[in-house]
């Protein structure tokens, strides 16, 4: 979240020679972002818009937890409930946690690798600027008659043929999204394989670009395979077809499989690059190298290969036949070997480093805490006939949140505090951050830990009411929903606000004495140009040495500001 | 300022658990077969695929607790020794390709161990043939449909319907009871020890049919018919719910079995096929109006009336029935062939599973009830006659 206001005097006052305005000031006012090609810019465009769906999508959790903490329907009828549940699934994940990592990538690839900007920067002004109309249309649904969709967030085939214009609306606004992320993974694989300073080779690539390049071959391998799935939901609603009509030869559970086939690698999608986002804050703070840099690399590209593999692990009740139950519970059971890999090597990285506890590390350690408890609850529903007994129930619910929320949110978190200097060129408080990850962990932890629970005991998913020996948990889960929601307000007014106005401490070029990598070799705020002519690099690529890298221009200045 | 915000949240926590369960908390009950109170385990287990259910799921929660408290036990201790803070200077390895063969293959090792027990399971759940007794189970939004077709007991068919006084304490906010939501009016009735299928299939959009403790979930998928069997082992009450989003109601349409004794089974399986016989409506009865509007409102409670509402106005997306053209259409067909079709792509879903005298019977009723008084009689004839 860049300095938004502060960026542009910044850069032209301090952070440039008075010969370089002309072509390499920031431009102005609303042109500055309308037209913006800087990958910062549309990087902090990108981190703000999903920000904002962010706590679009938690109000809509906050409302589903508000009916639930009661048995009884007591504030929404289920049709409106529903509708909660459905809207929040799809910002959160379409809206929030996938913009934002593109928004990540957009800040800081071109800076881990030494390029000067994305591949295609025209196309990344689209590519951001598609999610607005998207977004409106997503959150407007709920204003359209018989409001938003309510068929859940996989808008599973027949009941989406129930649902109202609105649907329509949804399937048109996830086409847009759709476009928008292939754009996104076309832009960062381009820059990635082509726009690497020299001497960085993909092998000296900080892992956060690893895992980015990898996501974005899975973005752009399934997410016309969504687009196929929802175009023939339309196509089934508006123009006659029977895809998944059996009254025409169609079948429902097609869509299932076509949905899953795109579902489960979107679930790496979502967490790829937060390991990569982990894989640079701990190393950092435990002043030790990554331990096993080539067995992530290859973890992560075989997690993503599997992932390919598994859909229909998120089917095991419709019904298949005996060998395809066990073929997907092997294959789902497999990919625990790489995420495992993945975590060993976290811990140890951190075994006999030097460590401090900063608001990233925090974060980081957070992360690795609770997402392999969504881990270990990922295999035990892998496990067919336990499935059987927790498939749509609460268990479920819980573990997709310990993995997206606990996961990917905490790592996006860690991410803001670990690179929001370099963004900003300010320091948050300390004490601020601090306040804010313990109270996310611990209701976090309140709010999704009892739904475990509620789900052994047989708890469905999407019930507007319940049973009365549900209700404690319930109440349980819902204050500590509610405290979390509150903890993000509070990181809203204590860091982000402050972040975005250029309140705080200044940032030193280097605010973490551990931390490697290009993007620690240009001052705090990051210039708006950077890296114009390539680096000259050390061998390990992680610093610039060299008359190539005090190119008189931003780098230079840079150097001077600092 | 953190500690005075800590310890202001903390007591504003307080005060509203506090205020939580003074307002709150119902009395309730385990319900048996049922969910237990703050039950937090699998179902107590009725069935031997339940049984295995369960054991799998302990062996797997010692499993990952080992590695849990492994894993994290070296964090932990890496996280309190190794710290600047103590003095610790950080070491330099950073590769070790013996090491990382090692976590890749112990993992693999410990996979296949999860997977043997799981692979006999799956194995035994999906064999559903022999079974003694047959019954397809329907999902329609928003009720289950049972139809016992081989076995002792074939032919007997009915529909099982939440009772109607819990969707009316679920809407004014205050439930009770310990089998609230989970009380229907007819439960599907099976004997004890006995292979039972169950073959799932549905009316409009797709339903799961699952009962915890007899280890039991299959989705119910329009047009295709799935199957799934327990074999209970003890007689009782076992319920469960409908487990996929089929819409508004969804919340409202739970399972429950009653497993009765050999005998038991076979006395309510007679009696119930003598009074199916007894009462099955003629369909060319040739009806009076006041006794078509008395049966007719009975279907109405029972099917029409959570959409339409008791006053007939329906609300959001569902049509008002009271002064509706369709319902006042000297052609009464008009109105037939939107229940037995459906309208709106399913927002109005089809009727069809009715029979023909029900139908008869609940449109004759909103033809003459709250504001329409059109006088109009159809008889279970004409819609013989629309069917066709």
């Amino acid at each position: 979240m860049s300095a938004v206001i502060g960026h542009g005097g910044t850069v032209d006052t301090l952070g440039h020679g008075p010969g370089h305005e002309e072509h390499h000031g920031a431009p102005h006012g609303w042109r500055r972002w309308v037209w913006a090609t800087n990958h910062k810019d549309i990087g902090t465009m990108y981190l703000l818009f999903s920000f904002t769906m962010f706590l679009v999508g938690g109000t809509l959790a906050m409302l589903i937890r508000t009916e639930l903490f009661h048995p009884g329907l007591q504030f929404f009828n289920p049709q409106l409930f529903n509708q909660f549940v459905t809207m929040h699934g799809l910002i959160m994940i379409f809206g929030a946690i996938m913009p934002a990592f593109v928004g990540f990538a957009n800040w800081m690839v071109p800076l881990m690798i030494g390029a000067p900007d994305m591949a295609f920067a025209r196309m990344n002004n689209l590519s951001f600027w598609l999610l607005i109309p998207a977004a409106l249309m997503l959150v407007g649904s709920f204003f359209m008659p018989g409001g938003a969709p309510a068929g859940g967030w996989t808008l599973y085939a027949p009941l989406s043929m129930q649902m109202p214009e609105s649907m329509d609306a949804a399937i048109f606004a996830i086409h847009i999204l759709g476009a928008s992320s292939i754009m996104g993974s076309i832009n960062i694989i381009v820059t990635i394989l082509n726009m690497r300073a020299p001497g960085m080779s993909l092998m000296k690539m900080p892992l956060f670009c690893w895992t980015w390049l990898i996501t974005a071959y899975l973005l752009i391998a399934v997410m016309p395979v969504l687009a196929g799935a929802i175009t023939m939901t339309l196509t089934d609603r508006h123009f006659g077809t029977t895809f998944f009509n059996p009254a025409g030869g169609g079948d429902p559970v097609m869509y299932q499989h076509i949905f899953w086939f795109f579902g489960h690698p979107e679930v790496y999608i979502m967490i790829l690059p937060a390991f990569g986002i982990i894989s640079a804050i701990i190393p950092a703070f435990a002043r030790k190298r990554l331990f096993g840099y080539t067995s992530m690399v290859y973890a992560t590209a075989s997690i993503a290969i599997l992932s390919f593999l598994v859909w229909a692990h998120h089917m095991f009740t419709t019904g298949m036949p005996v060998t395809g139950q066990l073929f997907f519970m092997y294959a789902t059971m497999l990919i625990a070997i790489p995420t495992g890999v993945k975590v060993f090597n976290w811990v140890a990285t951190m075994w006999r480093g030097s460590m401090t506890f900063e608001t990233p590390m925090l974060w980081a350690v957070g992360f690795i805490f609770v997402f392999t408890i969504g881990g270990f609850t990922g295999l035990i529903l892998a496990m067919a006939p336990i499935d059987i007994q927790l498939q749509d129930t609460y268990y479920v619910v819980a573990h997709f949140h310990y993995v997206l929320v606990a996961g990917s949110l905490f790592a996006m978190f860690g991410g803001v505090y670990y690179w929001g200097p370099k963004w900003t060129g300010v320091m948050y408080r300390e004490s601020a951050g601090k306040f804010h990850f313990w109270t996310s962990m611990v209701f976090f932890n309140v709010a999704f830990f009892p739904q475990h629970f509620l789900g052994l005991a047989g708890m469905p998913r999407r019930y507007a009411d319940y049973p009365l020996q549900f209700t404690d948990f319930n109440m349980v889960s819902s204050i500590g929903a509610w405290g979390f929601g509150l903890s993000q307000v509070y990181f809203l007014f204590a860091v982000v606000i402050p972040m975005l106005r250029g309140r705080g401490a200044p940032a030193p070029q280097r605010p973490w004495d551990g931390a490697e990598g290009l993007e620690w070799e240009v001052p705090s705020p990051a210039p708006f140009h950077t890296f114009e002519t390539p680096p000259q690099l050390n061998a390990a690529g992680t610093r610039i040495i060299g008359p190539a890298a005090s190119h008189p221009g931003p780098v230079g200045g840079a150097a001077a500001h600092a | 300022m953190t500690m005075r915000a800590l310890s202001r949240l903390a007591f504003g926590l307080s005060a509203l658990a506090a205020a939580t369960f003074a307002l709150a908390a119902p009395a309730v009950r385990d319900l048996p077969g049922g969910p237990g109170v703050n039950q937090i385990d699998l179902h107590d287990p009725v069935s031997p695929i339940a049984v295995d259910q369960l054991w799998l799921h302990n062996y797997m929660m010692v499993i990952c607790v080992l590695i849990f408290c492994g894993v994290f036990g070296v964090m932990f201790y890496s996280i309190l020794r190794h710290r600047r803070s103590r003095g610790a200077r950080a070491a330099n390895f950073h590769e070790s390709t013996t090491v990382e063969i090692i976590w890749t293959i112990v993992p693999f090792i410990i996979i296949i161990l999860m997977a043997l027990p799981a692979t006999r399971v799956v194995v035994a759940m999906k064999d559903t043939s022999a079974a003694d007794v047959t019954v397809k189970a329907t999902g329609y939004q928003w009720k289950w449909g049972y139809d016992y077709l081989n076995g002792e007991g074939a032919g007997i068919g009915f529909l099982s319907t939440l009772d109607v006084a819990q969707r009316e304490m679920s809407d004014t906010g205050r439930p009770q009871g310990d089998d609230y939501l989970l009380r229907v009016d007819n439960p599907l009735v099976v004997p004890v020890d006995k292979k039972v299928r169950i073959i799932t299939t549905a009316n409009d959009v797709i339903h799961a049919w699952g009962v915890p403790a007899l280890g039991v979930k299959q989705d119910a998928i329009p047009g295709f018919v799935r199957d799934a069997w327990f074999r209970a082992s003890k007689p009782g009450d076992y319920y469960g719910q409908c487990y996929e989003l089929c819409g508004k109601e969804h919340a409202f349409m739970p399972i429950h079995v009653k497993v009765l004794s050999q005998q038991d089974y076979t006395a309510w399986a007679s009696g119930k096929l003598k009074e199916l016989a007894a009462k099955a409506d003629d369909p060319s009865k040739v009806w009076e109006l006041p006794a078509l509007i008395a049966r007719g409102e009975q279907v109405y409670v029972a099917n029409c009336q959570v959409c339409h509402q008791p006053n007939g106005k329906g609300g959001g997306a569902v049509k008002p029935l009271d002064a509706s053209p369709t319902v006042l259409d000297a052609d009464k067909l008009k109105q037939i062939h939107v229940v037995l079709n459906g309208q709106n792509n399913g927002a109005m879903p089809a009727w069809k599973q009715l029979s023909d005298t029900e139908i008869a019977a609940v449109v004759t009723f909103t033809k003459n009830h709250w504001s329409n008084a059109t006088g109009q009689i159809v008889q279970p004839s004409e819609v013989a006659a629309a069917r066709k």
